[in-house]
Order: structure tokens, then C-alpha cells, then sequence
């Protein structure tokens, strides 16, 4: 009963988003959506190698990167887009395979900062091998919709937050979970940790990969580097964070959040929009470990043991 | 070929005396409470902005200001720690790196953003009368800044490494680096040497930001390059020896100029990344030296 809640809700709210680009013909309001949605994507895909595995990546705009690169390329080349999102997914994917058993040979906080040095590296060399700005030509700049950018968008955010649900709520998840937990146990137990680390970081990566060529998809003109900047690593990891990490909801509510901040902010402290989403992350990790998802189940267990006692009360 | 390599490598050591010094703090803070401070860098900015701008508004010399520069980064020590970094003390020691990393993260783009705010995006440096003085010898170009800046940078080395070993405080710190279970059971105040641990890392970090901005320049983004070059010297030169930080630093420094001179000066940071990577992946988890690692 209350699952089947659940999904009603979420698919009210699909259809929501499915249908707001027939109503809403504004188009920064739609550009909104579209950086929710591509932070949802990066938060959620994060959240898999991160909250539910526990493997804290700084080197999430790597794959981001890679797939806005890749895409970009062949997209300009001619390509179909999807095929070239695809394959830049794919190249997402064949650097996490590389990367992935000698950075999981580094354990907590040295798996953060190898990650972090990996994507400062890759955020230095495309810099080096491409410094000039990438620009849409004037032929596709005619045919550019919003809203074709939007369903983008649309489509993989949801595919990233549903592959999540599938993860969280299957053998592989409850694996990854018990490495985040205690890794030597769960080795101990049969869970063959390095290859749930690996196989969580490459989903995380094929989905940021999917989210970056979205984004070259839908971005005008932007230096091949930009992808690759640590900020977008930061800002996903601290949606997630504030949001909760290890749950559905809470990188979800994390970028939504982020973006819907930023515009209350905007009338007098846009300026200052990473300072406050820094003091909040700052706050998160240091008083309300969990996030907004872990208060707020907090907040309901508690309403339980009250109304339970209360029952008992009632009922002697 | 061989007079501009030697210059090349000349230069390396130069700022790699910076490096060592910037390593030096960091390397301090981690090895006394195990905070792995990734805002390192920019607290490094903030004293090269101390010094900027008390040169510009004040016109005072910026070797002078610098004790200023270090009494604003011990304020700043002291607020950071007392607000932030003293509520993960109690934390088991996997968990504190890790949440003083996050912690970390959310200060230094805090710290950018209202510098990029204050004092906008534009590159930064002090010009002094004499900052195109350079000595020549045998060919070899020696800019005098940076010399004078590779001198106090070894004061400053020597002054905390006396600090460390013949005072009654500086036993204490080293004692905690060793053991703080010990050292708290020998009426250490443990909470003291933390707090003084960190006050002196800020410190050593914006005196190598003065002489960043004096030799080099700066910018609100600088920090997470220089944090991240603070922790590869930290990891060359090993946990708890001035000395090998120091010397890490310039390997660092060379390193980064040699693959400058053969490569090209885009892959200087990367070289340093590279090397910090194969070192990590190699060592692990003794990298840091620390008994908590072996165990």
C-alpha cells in the first residue's frame, strides 16, 4: 500500500515534468528546469558510488566531462546526438574501468584525494589540448530548441534516478551498502567489495557521462574544459549531502534545493550563492549528518513513539 | 641547452621552497589532529591578500607586513578552529579526515566565493621598487624577490622547528603527533594543541602566501592548486619532518620546471598531480607516516 503510494506520486510528478513545456512557454523558467534536472542527474549518479557504496568521489566531473567531450566531438562531426551521448557514456565508462582498481586501491580519505588529483588532472589536460571555445555552428544555432534540450534532460534524470531505485533496492545494492558499512566485514561475509566498488563507479560514471553530453548538447558555446571543473564535482557532492546521502530523495531534494536557492538569493545575494550552500554543507557534515532526509525521518520516528505511546495511553 | 635547463632548475627550487613552506602547515594540522585541511590553499590566498593589500592601501613593504600577515592568519586559525574544525575532535580517526576533507571543501568555496566577491577575478601581485632586481652568475638569472623569499621562507622553517623542539609548547605538539593518548596522560592539553597546531598551520600558510603574491601572483581560484600541491610535498616528504617536507618541496618545484623546460609549461601541474598519484597508489596507507596507519 504505501509503496504503491510512493510510485503513484512519482509518476504524477513524471507527468508533471513531462507535460510543463506545453504550459510553460518562458524560457529561462525552462532553462531552470533543465539545471535542476542536470543536477538531479549528477547528484543521484554520484550518490551511487558516494552515498550508497560510500566511496567519496571528487572526481565526479571527470566522466561528466568526458561524456560533454565526446559527445560534443561526434556530435559536431555530424552524429546523431543520442548515438554520440551513448558513446560518450561509453568513454565515461572505459576511464572508470582504468581508473578504477588502482584508485580502489586507496581506502577513505585517500580515495577523496586521489579522485580529486585524477580530475584536476584531466580538468589541466583538456584544458592544454583544447583551449579554443566550442561553438555551436549557425546552421544548428537556427534549429535550436529549448525544449528538445529539456526532454533531454527529462529522459536522464530519470533514468538516472530509476537505475538508482533498482540499485538501492536490489542483492547489488544491499552489497554496496555493506561495503559503505564496514568493508572488511562485509568481505568477510562473501561481498566481493572490489568488485561492487567497481561496478558502482561504473554506473555513476556512464550516467554523469549521459548528463555531460546532455549538457554539450544543450550548452551554446563553452570551453571543451568546463565540464571537467572541479566545481561541478563539488556542487553535485554537496547537493547530495544536504539532501542525504545513501537515499533516493535526497540528492533529488539536494539539487532542487541548490537551484531554487540560487533564485531566492538572486534578488539581493546572488553573489554569494556558493557561500550559503557552503555554510549549509558545512552544517550538514558537522551537526545533521544524514541531511535533510535523515531530519526528517528523524523527525518521524519520533512522531511515532509518540503517537504509539500515546496509543499505549490510551489502551492500558 | 644546458644554461637554460640550469635556469630551468634554479627557478624549480625557487618556488619550490614556497611549496614546502605552504606543505609545511598543512603537514602540521595533519600530523597533530589529523584534519586533513583542504582549504589550505586558501588560507594561503587570504595572506597573500593581506599583503597585497596592506601594501597598496598602507604602502608598507610587504617583507615587513609580515608579521601582520601571520597575526590575521592566527585570528583566522583561531575562528576557524573554534567554530568549525574543534566539533570533529571527537570523531575516530577515519572519520575525522574524511569530515575535515567535506568540512574542508564547503570553507574553501566559501572563502573563494567572497574573495572572487571583495577583490574580483583579476591576477594579483605586489611590484615593489626593487621586484626587477636580479643577480646574475655564470648566466644563471637570480631574481632577488624570490631569493629573499626562498631566505625568510627557511627562517620561518627554522623558527617553527626551534619552536617544536626547544620550547615547553613545542614538546607538547610533537608529543601529541606521537602519541596523544600519552601525551593527554601526561596532563597535556590536548584540546590546546590542536587549537595552537592549527593556529600555526594558518600561520605558515599566509606567510607562503606573502611570498607567493610578492614572487608569483595570486587570484581567488588559486587555492585548491595550491592545496593540492601542499598534499603531494606533505606525501613526498613524509609526515612529521620539517626537513623532508622542505626538501619535498622542491623535488616538486624541479620536477614541476623540468617538465616544464622538456614538455611545456601547461603540464607543470599535472607532472606534480602524476607524480602524487603514483606515490598514493604505491603507498597507500603508510604514506602519511602515521602509527594509526600502520595499525
Amino acid at each position: 500500500m504505501k509503496k504503491n503510494q510512493t510510485l503513484l506520486i512519482a509518476f504524477i510528478f513524471v507527468i508533471v515534468l513531462a507535460v510543463i513545456p506545453l504550459f510553460i512557454k518562458k524560457d529561462n523558467l525552462l532553462t531552470y528546469l533543465c539545471m535542476i534536472l542536470l543536477y538531479i542527474s549528477l547528484a543521484s549518479s554520484w550518490n551511487i558510488l558516494g552515498g550508497y557504496t560510500g566511496q567519496v568521489s571528487l572526481g565526479h566531473s571527470a566522466f561528466f566531462g568526458l561524456g560533454a567531450l565526446g559527445t560534443r566531438l561526434l556530435w559536431f562531426a555530424g552524429w546523431n546526438v543520442i548515438l554520440a551521448m551513448l558513446v560518450g557514456g561509453i568513454i565515461a565508462i572505459v576511464f572508470a574501468l582504468l581508473i578504477g582498481s588502482p584508485a580502489f586501491k586507496l581506502r577513505g580519505a585517500y580515495f577523496t584525494i586521489g579522485t580529486l588529483a585524477l580530475g584536476q588532472i584531466l580538468f589541466a589536460t583538456v584544458g592544454n589540448i583544447f583551449p579554443q571555445i566550442s561553438s555551436l555552428p549557425v546552421q544548428d544555432l537556427q534549429s535550436y530548441t529549448l525544449v528538445s534540450r529539456y526532454y533531454l534532460f527529462l529522459a536522464i534524470a530519470l533514468l538516472t534516478v530509476l537505475v538508482a531505485y533498482l540499485i538501492a533496492n536490489s542483492r547489488l545494492g544491499l552489497g554496496m551498502m555493506a561495503v559503505r558499512e564496514q568493508e572488511d566485514a562485509a568481505e568477510s561475509l562473501g561481498v566481493n567489495a572490489f568488485r561492487h566498488k567497481l561496478t558502482a563507479l561504473v554506473i555513476s560514471a556512464f550516467l554523469a557521462g549521459l548528463a555531460g553530453g546532455a549538457f554539450a548538447f544543450f550548452q551554446i558555446g563553452y570551453y571543451p574544459q568546463y565540464p571537467f571543473s572541479p566545481v561541478w564535482t563539488l556542487d553535485s557532492t554537496m547537493m547530495a549531502y544536504i539532501g542525504g546521502t545513501g537515499t533516493i530523495l535526497g540528492p533529488i531534494i539536494g539539487a532542487i534545493f541548490f537551484v531554487v536557492l540560487k533564485e531566492v538569493l538572486s534578488l539581493n545575494l546572488a553573489e554569494f550563492h556558493p557561500t550559503v550552500f557552503g555554510i549549509l554543507f558545512i552544517l550538514v557534515v558537522l551537526f545533521l549528518p544524514g541531511g535533510f532526509m535523515g531530519f526528517w525521518k528523524r523527525i518521524r520516528a519520533k512522531q511515532n513513539k509518540k503517537r504509539e505511546s500515546a496509543a499505549e495511553l490510551s489502551h492500558p | 641547452m644546458l644554461q637554460p635547463l640550469v635556469q630551468n632548475i634554479v627557478y624549480g627550487i625557487l618556488i619550490g621552497a614556497l611549496y614546502g613552506l605552504a606543505a609545511v602547515g598543512l603537514s602540521l594540522v595533519f600530523g597533530v589532529s589529523k584534519f586533513l585541511n583542504v582549504s589550505h590553499g586558501e588560507l594561503l590566498m587570504l595572506g597573500g591578500y593581506a599583503s597585497f593589500w596592506i601594501f597598496k592601501l598602507l604602502k608598507v613593504d610587504p617583507f615587513v607586513s609580515i608579521p601582520l600577515t601571520i597575526i590575521f592568519l592566527l585570528l583566522i586559525g583561531f575562528i576557524l578552529y573554534r567554530l568549525i574544525f574543534s566539533r570533529l575532535i571527537k570523531l575516530e580517526v577515519e572519520k575525522k579526515i574524511q569530515n575535515s576533507l567535506l568540512v574542508g571543501f564547503g570553507l574553501s568555496t566559501i572563502l573563494q566565493n567572497i574573495a572572487l566577491r571583495l577583490w574580483t577575478a583579476d591576477d594579483r601581485s605586489i611590484t615593489t621598487a626593487y621586484s626587477g632586481l636580479s643577480f646574475e652568475l655564470a648566466g644563471i638569472r637570480f631574481p632577488a624577490v624570490r631569493l629573499i623569499s626562498l631566505g625568510i621562507a627557511i627562517v620561518a622553517l627554522i623558527s617553527l622547528q626551534i619552536f617544536l623542539k626547544k620550547t615547553f609548547t613545542g614538546k607538547a605538539i610533537r608529543a601529541t603527533v606521537e602519541d596523544w593518548q600519552s601525551a593527554s596522560l601526561m596532563g597535556i592539553n590536548i584540546h590546546q594543541v590542536y587549537l595552537l597546531a592549527f593556529m600555526l598551520g594558518c600561520a605558515m600558510a599566509g606567510v607562503a602566501g606573502t611570498l607567493v603574491s610578492i614572487c608569483y601572483s595570486i587570484d581567488p581560484s588559486m587555492g585548491l592548486n595550491w592545496t593540492l600541491k601542499s598534499m603531494v610535498v606533505m606525501v613526498l616528504g613524509g609526515l612529521g619532518s620539517m626537513v623532508g617536507t622542505f626538501v619535498g618541496g622542491i623535488i616538486l618545484g624541479v620536477t614541476e620546471s623540468a617538465t616544464a623546460f622538456f614538455i611545456g609549461g601547461n603540464y607543470r601541474l599535472i607532472a606534480g598531480l602524476l607524480l602524487f598519484l603514483i606515490i598514493l597508489i604505491f603507498r597507500p596507507q603508510g604514506l602519511f607516516g602515521t602509527k594509526e596507519g600502520d595499525k
